[in-house]
């Protein structure tokens, strides 16, 4: 079965593809608008893009495989990334990482089972002026302490 | 008089917008460059310029883009916006406050070189800054400094941004290139180097986001002008990224050459309330720690290489007393594991074992045979892989090792 694209999804897709010399190496474009369409990347869609761009399958595979950010697993509605690097580890972002494991009730890599919370921990982000820091899907938190986490998940529906 | 290059523009409001920047005098250096300039003596001011590769390595940029041949195939420029140095933040500023600065930069570049498509190469948790490129990468368009005829000059130049996956050996310019091309960043062997076979096997100039957004300054402006705000050899001014137990981490855009001591003590406030300097390291994870006293010593590359260390990015991250260095070892020794691609087995197998053995010590089971055992897996990976991923493991490794060595043995079983 193959999965159905959004029209706004294939005409993002077809423009993406135009601004390559190759198609092929739109790849990791049209992954991303893939995942941001399913949530994240079945099979179905892997063998879907591969025939978009005239590729084999198994270099999606290998691509999807590789990269931290495209996954072939459901995440949760959010998923928090924490950072577990140098400069956020020196301010504390351990006991970040522990105070959300007993909140959430779950370890990094896994997901709430109300599927709205997955747990990662992640290398630097490049936010290293506000450590410690997070990501939860594509924003970031900086300067985090126990009671902004609070705040911050209560925020999120 | 010193100036600031790169951040000049970084407080005003909506600096990102091209309006903004055409009030501040922005794209004049692209209309001098283009318009009164030649290829030739545009490569000549950049490379009196002594302007050296922010990335990490300080290749002159010049001289780089000379190695680019005269064949008959498509050129391409890579603006590497990978940014994934442990403790480096500052092209994600430049991105972000001033974009068009970058922008004019990859003109004047590819007009010097002769390329008509560059990409930006941006890491892909940057989605934000990526929309906020896009947006100033459509405004050029528009303003008819990007497209089929720049300026009436017959010059045509397209901007493709392109959004990374998370994955650190991106940012490696081969990893960079074969993850352009749709594959998994696995860094390539060299020679040949991609000035002569990059992209699609064709000549491909790769430079850092802040190497670029320093060349619009050395074209109008000048060289000399230039190499004065810095160091003769090492022209201009660094974006510092200073984080850690400091009272005031962000950036510091100061001339190359500033003080350590002065830009930690000085510039970001000092040390954070009751803390006191332990170590520093002083040019992104990949670089050499340094003790604390150790940090008299001028920022630039000569000089860190002196100190046995690296400026790398010139991304600082200060270490207090109170953190253990086994915490900093921790943290190392599990990124490099994590990143390594796997493709040479000293890295590969030598970062994963190195990691086990901290995990080890950190777990306080620790064994006087295993600081020795750390500094010969890191010896065996120095030199012995195909791209620099592998030493910019094994160095900080072993420099943590042996600089700290009796607070690591305080921690083994006796
Ligand atoms: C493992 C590894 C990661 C790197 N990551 C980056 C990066 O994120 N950004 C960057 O500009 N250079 C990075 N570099 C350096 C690039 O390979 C390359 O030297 C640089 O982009 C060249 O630009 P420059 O001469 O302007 O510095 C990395 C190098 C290695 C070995
Ligand atoms: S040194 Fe490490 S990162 Fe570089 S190619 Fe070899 S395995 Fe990959
Ligand atoms: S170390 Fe956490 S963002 Fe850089």
């Amino acid at each position: 079965m193959s999965p159905e694209f959004s029209e706004q999804t294939k005409k993002k897709i077809k423009e993406v593809i135009s601004r390559y010399p190759r198609m092929e190496a739109s790849l990791l474009p049209v992954l991303h608008l893939t995942q941001q369409e399913f949530g994240y990347l079945p099979e179905e869609a892997e063998r879907a893009v591969a025939k978009m761009l005239r590729i084999k399958p198994v270099r999606v595979r290998e691509a999807v495989t590789f990269y931290t950010m495209l996954h072939s697993q459901k995440k949760g509605k959010y998923h928090i990334q924490v950072c577990s690097n140098l400069t956020c580890s020196i301010l504390g972002a351990e006991k970040l990482i522990d105070y959300l494991r007993n909140k959430l009730k779950i370890e990094p890599g896994e997901t709430t089972a109300d599927s709205k919370f997955t747990l990662s921990t992640v290398e630097c982000l490049g936010a290293c002026e506000a450590a410690p820091c997070m990501q939860i899907n594509f924003d970031y938190y900086g300067n985090l302490d126990k009671k902004r986490i609070d705040s911050i998940l209560e925020s999120l529906d | 008089m010193k100036e600031k290059i790169l951040t000049k523009n970084f407080g005003l409001k909506n600096s990102f917008k091209i309006d903004v920047y055409l009030e501040k005098k922005g794209y004049t250096a692209v209309r001098k460059a283009l318009k009164e300039m030649t290829p030739e003596q545009i490569l000549d001011e950049v490379k009196k310029a002594n302007l050296r590769g922010r990335g990490g390595a300080g290749f002159p940029a010049g001289v780089k883009w000379s190695f680019v041949p005269d064949v008959d195939k498509p050129k391409y420029l890579c603006a590497n916006a990978d940014e994934g140095e442990p403790g480096t933040f500052k092209d994600r500023y430049i991105m972000a406050h001033d974009p068009h600065l970058l922008i004019e930069g990859v003109i004047i570049t590819c007009f010097c070189v002769g390329i008509h498509h560059a990409f930006i190469y941006i890491r892909g948790e940057y989605e934000a800054v990526a929309l906020r490129l896009e947006q100033a990468i459509s405004e050029a368009y528009e303003k008819g400094f990007l497209g089929k005829n720049i300026l009436k000059t017959g010059f045509k130049l397209d901007i493709t941004v392109h959004r990374g996956a998370g994955a650190y050996i991106c940012g490696e310019e081969t990893g960079l290139l074969e993850s352009l091309e749709g594959k998994r960043g696995y860094p390539r062997l060299k020679p040949p180097f991609p000035a002569s076979i990059g992209l699609f096997q064709c000549p491909t100039v790769i430079n850092n986001v802040e190497t670029l957004s320093n060349v619009p300054a050395i074209i109008l402006k000048g060289a000399d002008w230039f190499c004065q705000q810095g160091l003769p050899g090492d022209g201009g001014t660094r974006i510092f990224g200073v984080s850690g137990m400091v009272k005031n981490p962000g950036i510091y855009e100061l001339p190359v050459g500033t003080s350590l001591r002065d830009i930690i003590f000085k510039h970001a406030g000092g040390m954070k309330e009751g803390k006191t300097l332990k170590a520093v390291i002083p040019g992104g994870m990949s670089a050499p720690i340094l003790r604390a006293d150790e940090i008299d010593l001028k920022m630039d590359f000569d000089s860190l290489v002196e100190a046995k260390s690296m400026l790398g990015s010139a991304a600082i991250i200060v270490i207090d007393e109170e953190t253990p260095i086994l915490e900093v070892l921790k943290a190392v020794a599990k990124f490099y594991s994590h990143e390594s691609c796997g493709q040479c087995t000293p890295c590969r197998i030598g970062t994963s074992w190195i990691n086990k053995i901290v995990k080890r010590l950190v777990q306080g089971k620790g064994e006087q045979e295993d600081l020795k055992a750390i500094l010969r897996l890191a010896n065996n990976i120095l030199g012995k892989t195909l791209c620099p991923l592998g030493d910019a493991a094994a160095m900080p490794i072993s420099s943590i090792v042996e600089k700290f060595n009796d607070e690591l043995e305080s921690s083994l079983i006796q």
